[in-house]
């Protein structure tokens, strides 16, 4: 029985805006459901009443001072950049359905 | 190269004594990487000029009044993840071409105030998902020991330059095992530090709650030094260490004696891998213990499910921190893109390996709504379980001693196809981040030719402790010494 | 009679009132040229990593606090991932399942409701903004700004306790005056401070809750009101009709009062939120928490309240003057220099008003002091000065301030109330103009405004009107 399926990967690729054909779809789905098989053995731990771990060493919450500085990073950023007008950095129209997801 | 291998020790006393100069030093480098580089592939770019400017600056300086620290004059390589200001930042990706980075990773920073010389930076598993330098856009690099033969990944390039005796130092990155196993696989030190201890700012994210820097060197004392000058709270990054580091340097002071080191029975299971590998590492644990320490068998009883929680943790991670990489502000933008739909997945899509796209497509879906609960916050509940039982373990001893990898270098194209497999040569790494506890590895032999890692694993803070044992080994045996046949 | 009952709920974006970003050094600015303010975190370049800006949290857990909210003492930032081109991460930093603050409330009288209604606060919580993107330009194409991206914002979340398109406005001027009142936001509208979604159903009373849609980004109290209106009655419509409401996000045209379906939802987002493993929890010790609340400054109700019965102000005019913080500190200050706090705040609420309205500016952008208030106030109760030179005097005061009683004898405002002096200038009125007299002792009271605005224009208008119009009934009446 598999776990994932060539669909369900091609939902997931447009989910991280990846753009898959069928053969690699395919040997994703392979790729992904042998993965799967293998952390399946987790759910099997009990794990009730363990909280997740939040931090990795615990430390307080480091707090910035609310000081404005510039940085000079945008410069060298924007004369790079793929494609720009003016110091805007430009993309093809966002066409409606486009938004967020 | 005849003799023993150059270490940042040796080069610090030469350097102070004016037996040799800082430019003579990064002159040997380049020259190096020149003859070896066109069948080593460990760098994917140097800075020639800049270098020798830079060594000049640096003669100037000893010349004047003596060392900034350690490192000053030393020729260093940095692993193409680490920001360097006016540098490209390539993470061997393809999506990263052209980008330049405009500021310094605080690593680097530092690097560079204390007088190191960075002279190039080395290949790598595209974004650092990978344990063999083969899923890099620049083609893999071979390992110095055998050229048909991963180096390990996805630090591989640094571990070989260093191998291959091109630097001194060099530094990598560690999610799970990525300098560790390469330094495990070219036969040399490696360490990742506890995490918070070196600052993550400038080293481009793949897993935020496991990734660190950390150096490749000769030996756990050059590793120290490196880590004295990298480490240290950063206001830029909310998950450094706030206090003070411990000085590893110090630590080192060559006795393991009434030092407990604890061998975690999941580990040295017989089945475990290649007896070979098992055997070197019993033997270096006899060895540490003729030199005092005491040996003990611990348990780490759920290091069976570690590999599928970091893999859990580290996707979902990396398929977050990947986002950004679009096309839209830096980097390559797929041409002729008339829609912003087209223009991000063609984008990633040509931007990104294989195994980068596997990582994300598995992230975003232990991440996506149903699943959650069974797969990511079911992993971070296992992590909480792996930090316990190595708070248990470390509750009777001072150290874990196991084998850095099941097996020592495979062959090139010999993982490539089955991801799964590939994962499980992890699988005796991925704990210690996991846990953010300080782990290394030695060279402790040879098996079949090849070198075989020793890892030594510490207390979450306590790097001195794995770095003195390391050492302690060190002074005792001559596995940091041995060098590939290119070298001789 | 209408067989449903809307449900409305409102989200509202607040900008912070913080100097820097949430989590960058960048400044918060408006109207910069595009990505002036930028760097590599909010650019999100490789590498850079978030920092949490310590104002931002003391301003959110105020409004929190003055929301009635109870503080968590631990909360997790969270990744919401999605692709847009003004997020550069590719996600927002927000809060998920652990928020800064819930469980609060907001008391909301609209104009002519008998009584206020609680409306409940589900959440507050802290994220970053997004930049902005342009799609108007020299060409076709969408533009980025990112000085926008990682502005702190909070976001709070009422309850659907609404019920209508008035209880809406006025759940937002209520929220908006309370984040001034503590400080935590300027809320400025047009500014594009405080942005609101709303959500709206309709069930029959009693009945389960309908499908919900969403308008989304409304940033005037108008479009809220008119949005919620339109989408009540279009759903009302719809439901009449025996068709179904469908999941939906929505615009609303305020130029047309128009709603507009913009995106029907099959499936809900999938953001697939995680603790962002590059920030530590929010921890707040009680102590800080509790020292928060203590230190928040008195809330536009209570403040009303007191006016109400400490100065004995109708509630119509202590609601308005505690509209604005500003105008209701400069009401005490001026009824503490002149303690008739009615005569005080009547001068405020209608001839200041109308004057600062003329001017075209706001009480804070004048020299006019409380004591200027104070003293024609009380100038003009005591008779020494008519209320139309008091007026007079208010375009000058606004501009450049003065000493009111200086002016008064400087330029001899002073009322005139000498008996002997206005019955000369009466006597002369009198005799210049027989038509009026003659129509005033037909029967016709408007002649007595016209002479009355004769004595006025030769005393400058600085006659005592009572007086004038006594002497004038006086001599009318006696014939001659």
């Amino acid at each position: 029985m598999s776990r994932i399926g060539r669909a369900e990967v091609e939902r997931i690729g447009r989910l991280a805006r990846l753009r898959l054909d069928a053969s690699e779809a395919d040997a994703l789905a392979r790729d992904l459901d042998a993965i799967l098989g293998y952390v399946d053995q987790l759910a099997a731990l009990d794990t009730a009443g363990v909280a997740a771990a939040s931090t990795v060493v615990p430390i307080a919450t480091p707090l910035r001072a609310d000081e404005p500085a510039r940085s000079d990073a945008r410069e060298p950023v924007l004369a790079r950049a793929p494609d720009r007008e003016g110091d805007a950095f430009l993309v093809p129209p966002v066409l409606e359905g486009e938004e967020e997801g | 190269m005849a003799g023993a291998p150059a270490t940042v020790a040796s080069l610090r006393t030469a350097l102070d004594a004016r037996a040799v100069s800082a430019r003579e030093l990064v002159e040997r480098a380049l020259a190096r990487a020149a003859a070896l580089e066109p069948r080593l592939h460990a760098f994917v770019s140097m800075r020639p000029e800049a270098a020798l400017r830079e060594a000049d600056e640096a003669d100037a300086h000893l010349r004047a009044g003596g060392p900034r620290s350690a490192l000053d004059g030393i020729p260093v390589a940095i692993k193409d993840n680490i920001a360097q200001a006016g540098e490209p930042c390539g993470c061997a990706s393809r999506i990263l071409e052209g980008y330049v980075s405009p500021f310094d990773a605080t690593a680097v920073a530092r690097l560079r105030a204390a007088g190191a010389i960075v002279v190039g930076r080395t290949n790598m598993d595209e974004f650092a998902m990978g344990s063999s330098t083969e899923h890099s856009t620049h083609g893999p690099t071979r390992n110095p020991w055998d050229p048909a033969r991963s180096p390990g990944g996805s630090s591989g390039g640094s571990a070989a330059a260093v191998a291959a005796g091109v630097v001194p130092l060099a530094f990598g990155s560690d999610t799970g095992g990525s300098i560790r196993q390469p330094a495990a696989f070219a036969g040399v030190t490696g360490a990742k530090p506890t995490y918070g201890r070196v600052s993550r700012y400038g080293l481009v994210a793949f897993a935020s709650s496991l990734d660190q820097i950390g150096p490749l060197a000769r030996t756990a004392e050059d590793c120290a030094l490196a880590l004295d000058v990298v480490s240290g709270h950063d206001p830029r990054d909310s998950t450094s260490l706030p206090e003070p580091p411990t000085r590893c340097r110090e630590a080192l002071d060559g006795r393991a004696a009434g030092l407990v080191l604890g061998l975690p029975r999941e580990y040295l299971a017989a089945d475990g891998g290649d007896p070979a590998v098992l055997r070197a590492v019993e033997e270096a644990a006899r060895e540490l213990e003729k030199a005092g320490a005491s040996l003990r068998e611990v348990s780490l009883p759920h290091t069976r499910y570690a590999v599928a929680t970091y893999y859990l943790v580290a996707t979902a991670e990396a398929s977050s921190n990947l986002a950004r990489f679009d096309g839209v502000r830096y980097g390559r933008r797929a041409s002729g893109a008339r829609t912003l739909t087209e223009l991000y997945e063609r984008s990633r899509s040509e931007g990104f390996g294989a195994e980068v796209k596997r990582r994300i497509l598995l992230g975003t879906y232990v991440l996506s709504a149903g699943y959650y609960d069974a797969y990511y916050r079911k992993a971070q509940q296992v992590r909480a379980l792996l930090r316990r039982d190595f708070e248990a373990a470390f509750e009777g001893c001072d150290a874990l001693l196991t084998p850095t990898a099941p097996e020592v270098a495979f062959a090139l194209g010999e993982r490539t196809a089955d991801p799964l497999r590939m994962y499980l040569s992890d699988v005796y790494t991925v704990s210690a981040n996991l846990a953010g506890v300080p782990a290394l590895s030695v060279p402790c032999g040879l098996a079949h030719g090849l070198p075989v890692g020793l890892q030594l694993v510490g207390r979450a803070r306590d790097d001195g402790t794995p770095l003195r044992l390391a050492d302690a080994f060190q002074r005792r045996t001559g596995f940091h010494l041995l060098q590939p046949e290119l070298c001789a | 009679m209408s067989a449903y009952e809307a449900v409305v709920g409102l989200e509202v974006h607040v900008h912070l009132a913080t100097r820097a970003k949430l989590f960058c050094a960048c400044p918060v600015t408006y109207g910069d040229p595009p990505n002036r303010s930028t760097c590599p975190v909010c650019l999100a370049l490789p590498g850079a990593l978030p920092v949490l800006n310590e104002r931002a949290v003391e301003l959110a857990m105020r409004a929190a606090l003055a929301l009635h909210c109870k503080v968590s003492t631990h909360s997790v930032f969270a990744r919401k991932n999605y692709f847009y081109p003004d997020l550069p991460k590719g996600y927002q930093i927000s809060q998920y399942e652990e928020p800064l603050g819930a469980g609060g409330w907001l008391d909301v009288q609209p104009d002519g409701a008998a009584a206020p209604r609680r409306i409940g606060i589900t959440r507050i919580h802290m994220e970053e903004d997004a930049g902005k993107s342009i799609h108007e330009g020299s060409g076709p194409g969408t533009r980025l700004d990112l000085n926008r991206a990682g502005v702190p914002l909070v976001e709070i979340v009422s309850e659907p306790d609404l019920r209508s398109a008035e209880e809406a406005g006025a759940y937002l001027r209520a929220l908006q005056g309370i984040l001034r009142a503590v400080g935590a936001s300027e809320a400025d509208l047009e500014k594009g401070h405080f942005r609101c979604d709303a959500n709206v159903s309709l069930r029959r009373p009693g009945g389960p809750l309908g499908t919900r849609t969403e308008t989304k980004n409304l940033n005037s109290f108008r479009a809220v009101e008119g949005a919620v209106r339109s989408e009540i009655a279009r759903q009302r419509e719809v439901r009449e009709r025996g068709g179904e409401v469908r999941q939906a996000t929505l615009r609303y045209d305020l130029e047309r009062d128009k709603i507009q379906v913009m995106r029907v939802k099959e499936n809900a987002d999938d953001y697939r939120y995680f603790p962002d493993p590059d920030l530590v929890p929010l921890a707040l010790a009680p102590e800080r928490i509790e020292a928060a609340r203590a230190a928040l400054p008195e809330l536009p109700d209570a403040r009303r309240a007191r006016f109400e019965a400490s100065y004995g102000l109708p509630e119509s005019d202590a609601r308005l003057l505690v509209a604005s913080r500003e105008l209701a500190d400069f009401f005490e200050a001026a009824a503490k220099a002149y303690p008739a706090p009615r005569s005080v705040a009547n001068w405020l609420l209608r001839d200041v008003a109308a004057a600062l309205r003329e001017a075209g500016r706001g009480l804070d952008e004048t020299a006019l002091r409380p004591d200027h208030v104070a003293a024609l106030a009380r100038l003009v109760d005591a008779g020494r000065l008519t209320p139309a030179s008091a007026r007079g005097l208010l375009p000058e005061l606004l501009s450049a301030g003065g000493d009111v009683e200086a002016f008064v004898r400087e330029r001899g405002l002073g009322a005139v109330s000498d008996a002997a002096v206005l019955e000369a200038v009466v006597a002369d009125v009198l005799a210049e103009q027989p038509k009026a007299v003659a129509t005033f002792r037909a029967g016709d009271e408007k002649a007595l405004h016209f002479l009355m605005g004769q004595v006025m224009r030769k005393t400058k208008g600085q006659a005592d009107a009572k007086q004038v119009r006594e002497l004038l009934r006086a001599r009318l009446g006696a014939g001659g």
